[in-house]
C-alpha cells in the first residue's frame, strides 16, 4: 500500500483555493503588504508566521474582507473577492479575542451565523449539536461566555466559526490566550478537527513552535513580504535566508567567504589562524563570495577530547550551560570570540558529565549539518 | 480597618449636612399642618391631599412627563447615532470640529440655548407648546446621551462587530443584534439622564414654552414667586421620593448583576 502524500502545491494540475496576485496594501505611506503572491490549496493548514507588524494579520483581514488591498486581486475558488463584503464571503474567522457575543448563550453564539442564512430550524439545531459534539461543549450549551473557562471559550469560538462550513477558516492567533500546556493539547485538537471537517485552515501566529506543529506549510513573513513558504521540516532544515534560519528555532551563524573544493562542496574561511570549515551546498557560491553558515545547536556535537575523522572541529571554552532537564545547551566561546551553541541530550546524570564551566571542549559537525546561505 | 478619626467624622458630617439639610427641611415641612411654611404646627398629610385636587399642578405634571419621555427618547436615538459615528466613523474631514460641536451645548449657558431656540421657533413660525419644548430638550440633552454612549463605545471590542459581519450580518443587523444589546446599559442610562434633565429644566422650557404648555418646574417657579406654599413642599417631596427610588433600584440591580457575574466567573474557573 502506498501512502498518499498531501502535497497539492507540487501538483501542477491542482488549482489553488486562494490565490493572491500581486497584492499590495498601503496605510498612508506605510507599506503593510508588498507586492505579494501566494497560493493556498484546499484542505491545507497554512500558517503565516512572522514578528508583530510584519503584515500577517493584514493579510488575513484582507481574506475576511475587513481590509481591501490597494493593488492586486484575491481569488477564492477562481472568483475575485476583493469587492465582496465580509458578510457575503465563504470565509469565516476565529478572532484572537474570540469575540464571543457576551449577551448570548454558547448555543446561540454557535447558531448565530446559521440563523443569518435561510436555514430550517431543525437543521440549525442539528448543526449546532454537531458543533457542540465536535468541540466537546455539550454540557455548556446553555451557559453564557463569562460562565466558562478560557479553554472552553476558545472552543466555542472555533465551533462558531466552523458552523457555517466555510471554504476557508481564518484563525488569528487562536491560542495566544492559553497557557502552554493547554496550548499544546489544543494544537492537536485543532489538527484533528481540521482533518475531520476537511476545511482549509489558515492560521496567523508569531509562535514558531505552534506553526511547525499544526501547519502543512509555513509562510515566514517579514516587512510585508513572504520570505519563504515550505513544509515545516523544509523550513527548519533548509531555510533560504539567515532571517528564516534565525526566526525558526535556535541557530549558530558563522560568517565567512567561500572557495569551491569539489562538487557541491565548499571550504569556508571564517577567521584568521583557524582552519577553514567545510560545508555542502546545492546552491552555487562563487570563490570569495561572502556567506553565512547556519548550523542548528543539536547538530553540533560536544566532546571533551578531539573527535576523530570529522569535517569540522573547533576548540573552545564553555561559557555557560543552560540545563533544560532532558537536554542541555552549552555556550562555547571560540578563541576568535565567536560563541557557538551546542545541544546534547542528558543521557547520564549530571554528576557524571565529563565537562563543566570553564572547561576546554571540542565542537564538531559534519559537512552536511549546516546550510550555506548567501544572505 | 482604620480607626475613624475625629477629622473624618467632622468632615463627613459637614459634607452631608451641606448636601441634605435643605432637602430634609423641605420634606419635614411638607407634613406641616400650618399653612405658614416656616412655622411648625403639627403633623399632617393634608397638603398631599390638596395637591391631588389641584388641577393646574396635575396638568403641569402630565405635560412634564410627556415632554420628558418624548425628548429623552428622541435624544437617545440621535445621541446614540452621533456617538456611533464619532467613535466608529473613522477619520473624515472635520471630525474634530464635529465632535467638539456635539459637546458644545454641555458648556453653553442655558439662557443662550433657550434664546436661540426661541428665535428659531419664531423664525420658522412654529407655535410654541409641547412640541417646541420637546425639540428644545432633545437639542440640549442629546449631547449628554452622546457622551455617555460614546464612552461605552470606546471600550467596546470592535472584533465583536467584525465577528457579526463575518458570520453573515449586514452592518445594520450587526448593530441591532450585537452592538445595541451590549451597549444597552449605557443607552438606558443615557435615556435616564436625558429624562431627568428634561424633568427639572426651567430655563430652556421657559424660553420655548407657550400658553398651552406649562411644565412642572415653570409652575413651581411661578407659584413660589407668589409665596412658598406647603403644597409645593409636598410636590417636591414626591419628586425626591421618585428619584430616590429610581436611583436605589438601579444601583441594587446593577450590584446584584455584578455579584452574580463574578460568582459565575469564579465557578467557571474552578470547574
Amino acid at each position: 500500500m502506498t501512502t498518499l502524500k498531501f502535497e497539492p502545491w507540487n501538483d501542477p494540475q491542482e488549482k489553488p483555493l486562494i490565490h493572491f496576485q500581486n497584492i499590495t496594501k498601503r496605510f498612508g505611506s506605510f507599506v503593510a503588504i508588498d507586492n505579494l503572491t501566494i497560493d493556498i490549496y484546499e484542505r491545507e493548514f497554512y500558517a503565516l508566521l512572522g514578528p508583530s507588524g510584519c503584515g500577517k494579520t493584514t493579510l488575513m483581514r484582507m481574506l475576511a474582507g475587513f481590509e481591501t488591498p490597494t493593488e492586486g486581486t484575491i481569488l477564492l475558488a477562481g472568483q475575485d473577492i476583493v469587492s465582496v463584503p465580509p458578510n457575503k464571503r465563504a470565509t469565516n474567522m476565529m478572532f484572537q479575542s474570540y469575540a464571543l457575543f457576551p449577551h448570548l448563550s454558547i448555543w446561540e453564539n454557535i447558531a448565530f451565523g446559521l440563523k443569518r442564512q435561510a436555514m430550517a430550524k431543525a437543521d440549525i439545531n442539528d448543526r449546532v449539536e454537531e458543533m457542540l459534539r465536535l468541540t466537546r461543549l455539550e454540557q455548556f450549551a446553555r451557559r453564557k461566555p463569562h460562565q466558562i473557562s478560557g479553554g472552553q471559550r476558545q472552543r466555542v469560538a472555533l465551533a462558531r466559526s466552523l458552523a457555517k462550513a466555510p471554504k476557508l477558516l481564518l484563525l488569528d492567533e487562536p491560542m495566544g490566550a492559553l497557557d502552554k500546556k493547554l496550548r499544546q493539547e489544543t494544537q492537536f485538537e485543532l489538527m484533528d478537527i481540521q482533518e475531520k471537517t476537511g476545511t482549509t485552515f489558515m492560521i496567523v501566529t508569531h509562535d514558531q513552535e505552534e506553526a511547525m506543529t499544526v501547519a502543512s506549510r509555513v509562510a515566514v513573513m517579514d516587512h510585508g513580504q513572504i520570505i519563504q513558504v515550505a513544509t515545516p521540516d523544509r523550513i527548519y532544515e533548509t531555510p533560504n535566508s539567515v532571517y528564516v534560519a534565525d526566526f525558526i528555532g535556535d541557530v549558530n551563524i558563522i560568517q565567512g567567504t567561500t572557495t569551491a573544493n569539489g562538487k557541491d562542496s565548499y571550504s569556508i574561511a571564517w577567521a584568521d589562524a583557524q582552519a577553514p570549515l567545510t560545508a555542502n551546498s546545492n546552491q552555487p557560491f562563487s570563490d570569495g563570495q561572502k556567506c553565512h553558515l547556519a548550523i542548528r545547536p543539536e547538530k553540533v556535537a560536544i566532546t571533551a577530547d578531539r573527535p576523530g575523522e570529522v569535517a569540522n572541529a573547533v576548540q573552545g571554552k564553555i561559557l555557560d550551560i543552560a540545563y533544560l532537564g532532558n537536554i542541555s545547551t552549552y555556550h562555547v566561546e571560540l578563541p576568535t570570540g565567536v560563541v557557538i551553541k551546542a545541544q546534547a541530550a542528558n543521557t547520564r546524570r549530571i554528576s557524571r558529565r565529563s565537562y563543566t564551566w570553564e572547561d576546554t571542549v571540542w565542537l564538531s559537525w559534519t559537512a552536511t549539518a549546516g546550510v550555506l546561505l548567501a544572505n | 480597618m482604620n480607626k475613624t478619626s475625629w477629622f473624618n467624622v467632622v468632615s463627613l458630617t459637614l459634607g452631608f449636612a451641606f448636601l441634605y439639610i435643605p432637602m430634609i427641611i423641605l420634606i419635614i415641612f411638607s407634613f406641616n399642618e400650618s399653612k405658614l411654611v416656616t412655622v411648625w404646627a403639627g403633623f399632617s398629610t393634608k397638603w398631599y391631599g390638596e395637591l391631588m385636587q389641584n388641577e393646574a399642578f396635575l396638568n403641569a405634571a402630565w405635560v412634564t412627563i410627556r415632554v420628558a419621555v418624548f425628548s429623552s427618547t428622541l435624544a437617545t436615538v440621535l445621541g446614540t447615532m452621533a456617538a456611533y459615528v464619532m467613535v466608529r466613523g473613522g477619520r473624515f474631514r472635520g471630525r474634530t470640529l464635529f465632535s467638539g460641536m456635539i459637546y458644545a451645548p454641555l458648556v453653553m449657558p442655558e439662557v443662550i440655548t433657550g434664546l436661540s431656540l426661541l428665535l428659531l421657533f419664531i423664525g420658522i413660525g412654529l407655535d410654541r407648546g409641547v412640541l417646541t419644548i420637546v425639540l428644545a430638550h432633545t437639542t440640549f440633552s442629546m449631547c449628554y446621551v452622546s457622551v455617555v454612549v460614546s464612552s461605552r463605545l470606546v471600550t467596546f471590542d470592535r472584533s465583536l462587530e467584525e465577528a457579526a459581519l463575518d458570520l453573515g450580518c449586514s452592518p445594520a443587523q450587526a448593530f441591532r443584534l450585537v452592538t445595541l444589546p451590549i451597549i444597552a446599559p449605557a443607552v438606558i442610562s443615557g435615556w435616564l439622564l436625558a429624562f431627568t434633565l428634561s424633568l427639572d429644566d426651567l430655563v430652556i422650557a421657559s424660553f420655548t414654552t407657550g400658553p398651552s404648555a406649562t411644565t412642572l418646574p415653570i409652575k413651581i417657579f411661578s407659584a413660589v414667586r407668589l409665596g412658598v406654599s406647603p403644597e409645593i413642599n409636598a410636590l417636591s417631596t414626591i419628586m425626591i421620593a421618585i428619584v430616590t427610588f429610581g436611583v436605589i433600584t438601579t444601583s441594587l440591580v446593577t450590584k446584584h448583576q455584578m455579584v452574580r457575574q463574578k460568582r459565575e466567573e469564579q465557578e467557571a474557573v474552578r470547574s
